[in-house]
């Protein structure tokens, strides 16, 4: 399908771009909702970004905002830009599939109050973005409905586990897009797809309506192509949600005006040591340790700082996680909704559970309950899932101490660019290791966010800086972020993915 | 069903010494559920008091009822237990289809009282009973099992589940092992479950009533051979819905263990289902084959950590004890120890209560409520409480029986009226027109009657038989409708006859 220039020029623009131009009606929400559908409608076959196109609702919702505007109504900043939701969250009237056939045909009754505050803001959900299922996995393959692909080339992964929704913000199909990241499930995919990802502090953002894949570690986060965009949508879905008991009642941190402030003058950055060696592809660690020196030379103070225990991150990770998700994936039994296998009249409510998982959850998802039963059963509980809450502490200490000596802290965002689909599928350790470097501040829900430092030099594909910042200190990330993306756009003269050509072929 | 080997209670009490300990489940009486904003009334259409969070859907979080955890504390405070100053909720994880999550937001390791007693008095002798914990959780819904012979889901042709009760909080009350009760131990089980219910009564926490499930009761029984250090081998007997269900499940268990163990077998430690119709037990899941909960803090809700100031103000607002008030009310009413028991097996203690406060002395307020309005509570198969009529209504009538204006046939009459809805006291002896006749022309007329009706009997009277004054009452009472004050008129008949 071949787009007009003007709607190929409206899906390149920015959020606040966008915003600027609806605002001042020089381009009606229907328009630019229309552009994106195309654009999905042109390449999503190929990027497989979405598990579910809500084109009818994403128009007349559009059409609502362009009737408030038109009416004269003052309109939040983000009414009429679209996005894409990943398929975690709750949404009424459209399917939420997790990405599990176990959740097949499942339409839920209630809006995630994510969602719902997106649609508050007038924000156009344009559908459900791909995702492994459950969230489990960094490449979306273990997604029950196939893998997506990563726009710059499109046999890599985009990461995961919100992978559809980096691919769908790198391929232009949306500009702004929601995930959740548990294990770095927003900034490995955003480092991937060379997109801007947010994990905002634990208690930040409503897990209401999210699916839970690991309850303590779970944390909805934004996706954009820039740091203000992300900061933008930060704002827009976060805050004190009375429905979850986790949310964090106090106001969210100023991280628009931080990505306007864009400067790390006098700040004080510890670049960690124990993110970085063996294991981190060299064209990574180049360009990280550029983006070190550009930071120096834009006035920050970069020191060396240890985080010991985080070398532990990984393995407590993958007892605590398990754990959780052993008890927050039984509700998935086939007796209230979903799928429902082998219910024959001859079987019994227990044999139709069993077979339900057993046909309905995909292997990684067994895997993970399975470790996680075991870790939590009695007599192993201790030395496992005792162990590993310990460990937990370490961590969290580790930062504290880090973050008394600095303001933020810096690594590589993963320790390899996008690895081939199917490259890593069959070997589950290897998968793992892509979470390395993002772990520490999902177990130690803090903030952290991913922004690309430019392409590595080995395989030319995108790199992600990773800014972490202590609990409620979200702002810095932004600064941090505003500041490097504007000194390396001067460098580049154009934006990193303006060189992404995945979808240039065909 | 097996029929069981027994042996009698007082050979089985001759040889063993029992070990007791109770776990009560109460439902609060909260006006919302645990964790949403659902209702908890009892009774309403199937399925139809549900949400996300109680039904468990995908991406719902569940967000602690503060009045959930004030009430539990007051029921900890009552209890005479220390108040955790932190404590979490534990996820209990296992598969039922009536627990929407398939787990259950319980307490574990850090209940939220802990430690406490309650006295109870059985036959003159006062036991106290320890409390382990009191903890919350969230009740489970509703399954009802169709088809097949056991009532239970394995042979089920289908299973209906109601989730109206899911997420209703539930306190859990765990007595410390009770010894040294002896032959009393099915009477002290019996008491302890009768004291507790009207305390927790007495806190406004609960309706505590038995039949609807808000209080609910398993009891573990063991025996050992007297003299015998080593406690037994315990059971633990399900599905006992009444207070005297308590007492006879512990005596059958008492039974059927000391005839197992009189064989020489060893008792199995499993859970047992009482049986109602036969007052009996049969075996149901074995516990040696313990299914692992695998017990962990709840991720999805923060601690709860009570502060002194409020667990103070809780303490200060508790009423007095029921126990300390049945003795300072058996004083102030002058009964007996009988009189209260009578008065206590009734459930008649606050309507008596009521009714003195509404001005009726006690023992008139006694009097009707465990004489007429207990035989038609009976009658009609409802409870004394549940009668239409209230306290003030019962002094109401007492009074007008003081004040000569009903007798007693009357006001059995009046209560007729006001149970069957005709209104208060006064309105029915109005429409019913149910004075006594007390105006002195009129009965002296009607007693004139009966005197020139019946010649014989005024002789008989006048030849010294008084007794025959009891015929001359007798008309008189039948010619005014039975409203002329009995003793009135027997003043009559004596002033004419001499």
């Amino acid at each position: 399908m071949a787009a007009s220039d003007s709607s190929t020029e409206l899906i390149r623009l920015t959020a606040a771009d966008l915003s600027a131009k609806l605002a001042a009606r020089e381009v009606s929400a229907t328009e630019v909702t229309q552009a994106h559908l195309d654009r999905i409608a042109d390449v999503d076959s190929r990027v497989h970004a979405f598990l579910h196109v809500a084109a009818d609702q994403a128009l007349a919702q559009a059409r609502e905002v362009d009737n408030k505007r038109n009416q004269g109504e003052a309109l939040p900043e983000l009414a009429g830009v679209p996005i894409a939701v990943k398929d975690v969250f709750t949404t009424k009237g459209m399917p939420t599939t997790c990405g599990s056939r176990i959740l097949d045909g499942w339409h839920p009754p209630y809006d995630a109050t994510i969602t719902q505050r997106l649609k508050d803001n007038g924000v156009i959900i344009l559908g459900k973005t791909n995702m492994d299922e459950f969230a489990m996995g960094s490449s979306t393959e273990n997604s029950a409905f196939g893998p997506s692909h990563n726009p710059w080339d499109l046999s890599k992964v985009p990461g995961g586990s919100s992978g559809g929704s980096a691919a769908a913000v790198g391929a232009y199909e949306a500009p702004l897009a929601i995930g959740t990241d548990t294990g770095g499930s927003i900034r490995q995919p955003a480092a991937v797809c060379g997109i801007v990802g947010t994990k905002p502090t634990y208690g930040g953002s409503s897990r209401y309506g999210v699916v839970a894949f690991a309850s303590s570690l779970d944390t909805p986060g934004p996706f954009a192509r820039t740091v203000l965009d992300a900061a933008l949508l930060h704002e827009a879905m976060s805050g004190h949600d009375p429905m979850d008991s986790t949310s964090i009642d106090a106001p969210v941190p100023p991280v628009v005006a931080a990505a306007k402030q864009a400067d790390v003058e006098g700040m004080r950055i510890g670049v960690v040591t124990e993110l970085s060696g063996e294991g981190y592809q060299p064209g990574v660690m180049a360009r990280f340790n550029e983006a070190v020196e550009l930071l120096e030379s834009l006035g920050a103070k970069v020191t060396e700082v240890s985080c010991p225990h985080f070398k532990y991150a990984l393995p407590a990770y993958y007892l605590i996680a398990p754990s959780e998700c052993s008890s927050n994936l039984a509700r998935f039994d086939a007796m209230r909704y979903g799928l429902r296998v082998g219910d024959d009249g001859a079987r019994d409510a227990e044999e139709v559970m069993a077979l339900t998982r057993e046909q309905g959850f995909g292997d990684e998802v067994k895997r993970r309950i399975i470790l996680g039963t075991y870790a939590l059963s009695s007599g192993y509980y201790d030395a496992y899932y005792g162990k590993a809450q310990q460990v937990r502490t370490l961590i969290i200490r580790d930062f504290d101490a880090a973050f008394a000596q600095v303001d933020v802290l810096i690594s590589p965002a993963t320790p390899t660019t996008a690895f081939g689909l199917g490259e890593r599928a069959d070997d589950p350790m290897a998968m793992y290791l892509a979470d390395l470097c993002t772990i520490p501040s999902d177990l130690a829900g803090n903030a952290a966010i991913s922004v690309p430092c430019g392409l590595a030099s080995d395989d030319g594909l995108p790199v992600g800086l990773q800014v972490m910042a202590p609990a409620m200190a979200d702002d810095r990330l932004y600064r941090v972020a505003a500041a490097a993306e504007t000194a390396f756009a001067a460098r580049w003269g154009q934006p990193l993915l303006a060189g992404a050509k995945g979808l240039d072929a065909a | 069903m097996t029929t069981e080997t027994l042996v009698s209670f007082a050979e089985a009490m001759a040889r063993y010494e029992p070990v007791i300990g109770l776990e009560t489940h109460v439902e609060l009486g909260t006006r919302t559920k645990m964790f949403c904003g659902c209702t908890t009334r009892f009774g309403g259409e199937p399925n139809s008091q549900v949400c996300p969070v109680c039904l468990g859907l995908p991406g719902s979080l569940p967000v602690c009822n503060k009045s959930a955890i004030e009430y539990t504390i007051r029921i900890g405070l009552a209890l005479n237990c220390g108040i955790a100053s932190w404590c979490r909720f534990a996820r209990k994880n296992y598969f039922y289809p009536d627990m929407p999550k398939n787990f259950q937001i319980s307490q574990y390791d850090e209940p939220l009282c802990t430690d406490g007693y309650l006295d109870v008095t059985v036959e003159g002798k006062t036991f106290r009973v320890g409390i382990e914990r009191v903890h919350l959780e969230e009740d489970t819904g509703k399954s009802l099992h169709v088809g097949g012979a056991t009532g239970r889901i394995h042979g089920a042709d289908y299973s209906l589940v109601d989730y109206n009760r899911a997420g209703i909080p539930l306190v859990e009350i765990v007595t410390k092992p009770v010894t040294g009760t002896g032959e009393l131990a099915p009477v002290v089980a019996h008491a302890y479950v009768t004291e507790l219910r009207d305390l927790i009564r007495s806190l406004d926490v609960s309706d505590v009533r038995m039949e609807e499930g808000s209080l609910r009761c398993d009891v573990n029984t063991s025996l050992s051979p007297k003299g015998s250090a080593k406690w037994g081998t315990r059971t633990e007997t399900k599905n006992v819905n009444s207070l005297r269900s308590v007492e006879r499940s512990v005596r059958f268990e008492i039974e059927r263990q000391a005839a197992v163990l009189d064989a020489g077998a060893r008792v199995i430690q499993e859970t047992r289902h009482f049986h109602e119709d036969s007052a009996t037990t049969t075996s149901g899941r074995s516990k040696e084959e313990a299914q692992d909960y695998r017990y962990f803090p709840e991720p999805d809700l923060v601690p709860v950590a009570p502060s002194a100031e409020w667990v103070e103000q809780i303490r200060a607002a508790l009423p007095e004890a029921p126990s300390a008030r049945r003795v300072r009310l058996q004083a102030e009413w002058a009964l007996s120890d009988l009189d209260m028991a009578a008065l206590r097996n009734a459930d008649a203690l606050d309507l008596v209560a009521e009714t003195v406060a509404a001005g009726a002395s006690p023992a008139d307020a006694r009097k009707w409520w465990l004489g007429e309005l207990a035989r038609r509570a009976n009658e009609t198969g409802t409870e004394l409480a549940k009668l239409p009529i209230t306290p003030v209504q019962v002094a109401r009538v007492a009074e007008l029986v003081a004040k000569g204006t009903l007798n007693d046939r009357l006001a059995r009459d009046v209560l007729d009226g006001v149970l069957a809805g005709e209104g208060d006291p006064d309105s029915v002896v109005a429409a019913r027109g149910l004075a006594v006749v007390s105006d002195d022309s009129a009965l002296a007329a009607a007693v004139d009657e009966a005197i020139a009706a019946h010649p014989d009997v005024v002789d008989s009277i006048r030849a010294g038989n008084t007794n025959a004054v009891g015929v001359l009452i007798g008309a008189v009472m039948k010619a005014t409708r039975r409203k002329a004050d009995a003793v009135k008129v027997r003043a009559l008949i004596e002033q004419r006859l001499g």
